[in-house]
């Protein structure tokens, strides 16, 4: 950093200041955008081109125990995908391994390349933040954070059965400063720990009680997490992820865990895994268009789509009992189950969508449908889930898919299409995202979606996270190499060619709770855990490059 | 005339010598192929530092020496020929997709990996994982022929998904074990296991062998596309006799563990 740039005569998409198109000047000063540099500053010609804030991923697992093992589990998925080390300037990179979970170093370097410049690894348990961070700080180039798995965790269940609320409310602090986690992350509340206890036992109603805590249900859960961090005024809400994913007829579930926060914010990651009509265990049908109308009727709830695409996927995921069904599915001999002691479980199951087959071309319709049903793409943004619906990769691709309308018809006729026929027809089908809608879809409204005040926008004061790309009409080419990237004011991407390494930070946030509260942690982990109490809060080294992002109570 | 690579004198250690490939050498010089890389050991050093090269470039290369520690030559080839005099390392036409690689005398453990066309002929013995997949890879080989002259050792063709694999004298254990498709044939000896968790493919065998219990007998018959493979192996060298082009052969079907898709056929002597 320490340096000015200027960008000209570029074709500025910023949607959070209202600009769309319009050709206007970016300044850039030690890191961050501002009113205006000295006339003899190094300029950036971006005529012709577009210039975007950088991409943020508000979605998606690229780091901690569950990514190492998807890693170890599929060497044939990256075995042929060597990342080169490049001899740079200054830092040279470092070498990896691609595939649909790239190695650290890898990732890092391949979101640059698409224009990316912020990522949240969406699953950790809190007692595995330590691995997590080591990996998100071995990620290079981009910032990052991610959220903790609160939705199976035994001493949180037994302080609700006690509606112990203000307990609750410390311990989720002080977990969030002991893992410097950004946000609190609910897998299928309640499934886990009863599917750990008993053969496939299972939960399949909100209402359900949980085996072994009989006083609660998974709504009881998903509304005192949702108070709870309201009440802790996290920048980002509570992330969830609904109970009966890709089961047909969960879209009821979804309407019921969107009800459930009674005009709180929440955010429901993924959803078209959970937009799925049709009788349990028979073949699913898309309701798409239900919860696109209730969202866009609502406006305390934000999604992610989890778009599926067509290819190599990996499914990763804490909802254990969802892996152990995927495992009928998958063709793959291979896959993991793993429990994390009193707090989650975890599943990987290699595998692959394909065009033929009637449930993933129906998976493929309902999120496109969930987009173009989406009247406000301010909360409803872009993700694949990535590596479960498809690599990140692939983002170009379903942004090409969004963008031009032909090109989504000759898809549609190249699937299964029985599948296809059960989409809803309208106008909606004919709907072309925009430039400015796609800048919203990937920059701007996850940035606001997670509370990121710099990030997402070209405003003074934001973080100098800036995507240029060339205008071009194939829109999959357009996003999949930008002419320019540059991360806190550094060129990183410049040309087309990679020139700067750049380590990125960790954005955590650091609620403030009564310190009393580890009187209370303290016996839970030491009767219960295999690791003590004193070593289970991760200390600053693990995040030597860090931003505290603030409560709204700080 | 081929390129001619002659050895100046056998290496202490194993060679890493991917670069000795035709498609590598097309269009290059004499003193660009001397330039090309190989990995000595620890440290990397040139192919004119082992080899005198004589000749010129026309799509085929003979190797002369003892090449017995040269590991991937012909790695990823997809045209020419290559002429091995000698014996060869590990990993010979690794991820081969055409062209021609004969090798005179014995191959080391790895002929012609997840190898996808072209074909491999090896006039002596052949190593273990003969037509592999590597540890951890789902599909071996997908295309091509892999003609051994002499014995294979264990793990023949494990994973193969298509093409042909051809052993003159006997195979170790586990051969074709995993096996999705494709075709194996052992003139000689069986070792244990044969077709373990095969899925589909074909795996023949002149002797008689002791089958795993999860194959069952199916019955006997005269396969028809089995006389166009065994002409076709005649013409390629293996001594094939006459009794075997019109014989009877036992069909196992298995591994039932895998839904009894594949089959063994043993000949009936």
């Amino acid at each position: 950093m320490g340096s000015t740039l200027r960008i000209v005569n570029g074709r500025v998409h910023d949607p959070a200041n209202g600009v769309d198109g319009k050709t206007r000047d970016i300044c850039i000063k030690d890191g961050k955008i501002v009113k205006s540099v000295p006339p003899k500053t190094k300029c950036v010609d971006a005529k012709g081109m577009v210039v975007m804030p950088g991409g943020v991923d508000i979605h998606c697992h690229i780091a901690g125990a569950k990514a190492n093992i998807a890693r170890k589990l599929q060497p044939d998925d990256h075995r042929r995908d060597i990342h080169r080390r490049m001899e740079l300037e200054k830092i040279n990179t470092r070498s990896g391994t691609g595939g649909t979970v790239p190695s650290t170093f890898t990732t890092g370097y391949r979101y640059a390349t698409l224009g990316y410049t912020t990522a949240m690894e969406a699953a950790a348990p809190p007692l595995l933040a330590r691995h997590t961070l080591e990996e998100l700080d071995d990620t290079p180039v981009i910032d990052k954070g991610f959220y903790i798995l609160m939705g199976n965790n035994v001493l949180l269940y037994k302080m609700l059965q006690e509606e112990r609320h203000e307990e609750i409310r410390n311990a989720v602090a002080w977990w969030l400063n002991a893992t410097k986690s950004y946000t609190t992350k609910l897998v299928s509340p309640g499934s886990d720990e009863p599917w750990k206890g008993h053969r496939n036992a299972t939960i399949t109603q909100l209402n359900d009680k949980i085996d072994g805590f009989e006083q609660l249900t998974p709504r009881k859960i998903i509304t005192s997490m949702v108070n709870t961090v309201d009440d802790l005024g996290l920048p980002h809400p509570v992330h969830i992820h609904c109970n009966n994913l890709g089961h047909s007829g969960n879209y009821k579930t979804t309407l019921e865990t969107m009800k459930a926060a009674d005009g709180r914010r929440i955010h429901v990651t993924h959803i078209q895994f959970h937009s799925y009509g049709g009788k349990p265990d028979g073949e699913p049908t898309s309701k798409a268009p239900e919860i696109a109308e209730y969202i866009n009727n609502n406006p305390n709830i934000t999604a992610d789509v989890g778009q599926v695409m067509f290819g190599k996927s990996t499914s990763m995921t804490a909802d254990a009992p969802l892996a152990w069904m995927l495992t009928r599915y998958s063709n793959d001999k291979r896959w993991v189950n793993a429990d994390t002691e009193c707090e989650s479980g975890c599943g990987i199951i290699p595998f692959a969508y394909q065009e033929r087959v009637y449930t993933h071309a129906l998976q493929w319709a309902t999120g496109l449908e969930l987009f173009l049903l989406s009247k406000d793409p301010w909360r409803m943004v872009l993700s694949t889930d990535h590596p479960n619906g498809g690599a990140f990769t692939s983002y170009p691709r379903l942004i090409r898919t969004l963008m031009d309308r032909e090109f989504r018809k000759q898809q549609m006729e190249s699937v299964n299409q029985r599948a296809v026929a059960k989409i809803k027809r309208g106008h909606h089908m004919e709907r072309e995202y925009t430039l400015q809608e796609i800048a919203i879809i990937t920059r701007a409204g996850p940035a606001r979606i997670l509370g990121l005040k710099n990030k997402g926008h070209l405003g003074p004061g934001a973080d100098a996270d800036i995507t240029i790309y060339d205008e071009h009409e194939d829109k999959e080419l357009m996003f999949s190499a930008p002419r320019y990237v540059i991360k806190d004011g550094r060129l990183i991407i410049d040309n087309h060619e990679f020139r700067n390494n750049h380590e990125g930070k960790i954005l955590h946030v650091s609620p403030l709770y009564d310190e009393g509260i580890e009187d209370v942690i303290r016996p839970f982990v030491e009767d219960f855990y295999t690791i003590r109490f004193d070593n289970y809060a991760v200390s600053d080294h693990y995040a030597p490059r860090r931003e505290v992002i603030p409560t709204t109570k700080q | 005339m081929s390129l001619r690579l002659n050895l100046k004198k056998k290496p202490d250690v194993p060679v890493e010598a991917d670069s000795i490939c035709p498609d590598k050498m097309e269009g290059l010089s004499l003193k660009d192929i001397s330039a090309l890389p190989l990995h000595h050991g620890n440290e990397q050093i040139t192919v004119g530092d082992l080899f005198s090269i004589t000749g010129k470039v026309n799509g085929e290369i003979c190797l002369e020496g003892d090449t017995s520690r040269f590991k991937m030559v012909g790695a990823s080839m997809s045209k020419g020929r290559l002429l091995i005099k000698g014996s060869i390392g590990q990993h010979v036409g690794v991820a081969m997709s055409g062209g021609e690689i004969i090798v005179g005398k014995n191959a080391d453990n790895w002929v012609g990996p997840e190898m996808s066309g072209g074909r491999i002929t090896v006039k002596g013995n052949a190593g273990h994982m003969v037509g592999c997949a590597y540890r951890g890879g789902q599909v071996g080989v997908t295309g091509g022929e892999i003609i051994i002259h002499g014995n294979a050792g264990n793990e023949a063709g494990n994973t193969m998904r298509d093409g042909l694999i051809a052993v003159g004298g006997s195979c170790g254990d586990f051969t074709g074990i995993n096996m999705l498709a494709g075709t194996i044939i052992v003139l000689g000896e069986m070792g244990w296991r044969t077709g373990a968790a095969m899925k589909r493919g074909t795996i023949i065998s002149m002797q008689d062998t002791e089958m795993l219990p999860t194959f069952t007998y199916a019955c006997s018959y005269r396969p028809d596309f089995l006389r166009l493979y065994l002409r076709h192996l005649r013409k390629l060298g293996l001594p094939i006799e006459d009794a075997w082009i019109s014989g009877c052969y036992h069909r196992w079907s298995g591994d039932s563990i895998e839904l009894n898709r594949g089959e063994v056929l043993i000949l009936d002597r």
